[in-house]
């Protein structure tokens, strides 16, 4: 499997944790996560150079999910690189929205690895 | 009984009088998905909520109130420990953060099951009091839910309280 080097968005540092241990246990091949609180300083990273994939909550304080995927639309180095947003949101509303926003999958929590590689194994090499 | 939804939002009571059941799949979902443990309900665990962790999530808009989680120290570090490896979950804030996170999943994952609040509730970001030694004083406790489930011997409670 292409080994992966992505970017995990959510306010919560466990929430973080738990994501990168699911895609471990989904079968991902990680070999970098950078982390970010919220939009604005996911922004930050993904500016700073390639990335793999990046996976966003969408209700964060100072830049929610939503908000970053449009800023994200507007960097280059974000072209091509597949967003999934990873949500409680139990709302269809906000997910439809991100889909629009440019978001290429949703995971809602509570999640199994199962699901996590259903989901995201077919956006694995999608950067062209 | 008051509804425990807004009425401008039209949930009947029928559907109101389901809200337990749907609490507590909720609830063994997250921990099943989440933390691989199973709960089992227990309709007569013989004592009040209790345990030194308590995870709360408030809920906003359709329905106004909280859904707690409450557990042991021992427990919370145990499912931390599932949910992100041991030496995670020996860090105590870490083992909080967890439960919380927890908590916010089954107050989302309850939400998401119900069309009356599907789009018109939202939820707080969780807060945890640590400690046994406080009293919770919101709405009537005829409005509301607790739920008992047992996880390897050691009580889990979950319970929804409506602000009225």
């Amino acid at each position: 499997m292409k080994k992966l080097k992505i970017l995990i968005v959510d306010d919560s540092s466990v929430m973080r944790k738990i994501v990168e241990r699911a895609l471990r246990q989904a079968g991902l091949d990680l070999t970098e996560v950078l982390e970010a609180g919220n939009g604005a300083e996911a922004l930050a990273e993904v500016q700073k150079g390639a990335l793999d994939m990046i996976f966003s909550d969408i209700n964060m304080p100072v830049m929610d999910g939503l908000e970053f995927l449009k800023n994200l639309a507007t960097l280059e180095s974000a072209k091509g690189v597949p967003v999934v947003m990873i949500t409680t949101e139990g709302s269809d509303a906000r997910v439809v929205e991100a889909i629009a926003a440019g978001a290429r999958a949703y995971l809602r929590k509570p999640f199994t690895p199962e699901q996590v590689k259903e989901r995201v194994t077919p956006l694995i090499g999608g950067r062209p | 009984m008051r509804p425990l939804v807004n009425p401008s939002h039209q949930a009947s009571n029928q559907a109101e009088s389901s809200w337990k059941a749907i609490l507590e799949c909720a609830a063994m979902e997250v921990f099943e998905m989440m933390a691989g443990v199973h709960l089992e309900p227990n309709p007569e665990p013989g004592e009040e909520p209790s345990g030194e962790q308590t995870a709360m999530v408030g809920m906003a808009g359709a329905l106004c109130g909280m859904i707690t989680l409450r557990c042991s120290q021992e427990m919370s570090k145990r499912f931390a420990s599932l949910m992100l490896g041991e030496a995670a979950a020996a860090n105590p804030t870490t083992a909080r953060d967890a439960l919380g996170e927890l908590c916010n999943m089954v107050a989302g994952n309850f939400k998401g099951k119900i069309n009356a609040l599907k789009d018109q509730c939202m939820l707080s970001v969780p807060t945890v009091i640590s400690g046994e030694d406080y009293s919770m004083d919101t709405a009537d406790p005829n409005e509301g839910i607790t739920i008992a489930f047992t996880c390897d011997g050691n009580l889990v409670w979950v319970c929804l309280i409506v602000q009225p």
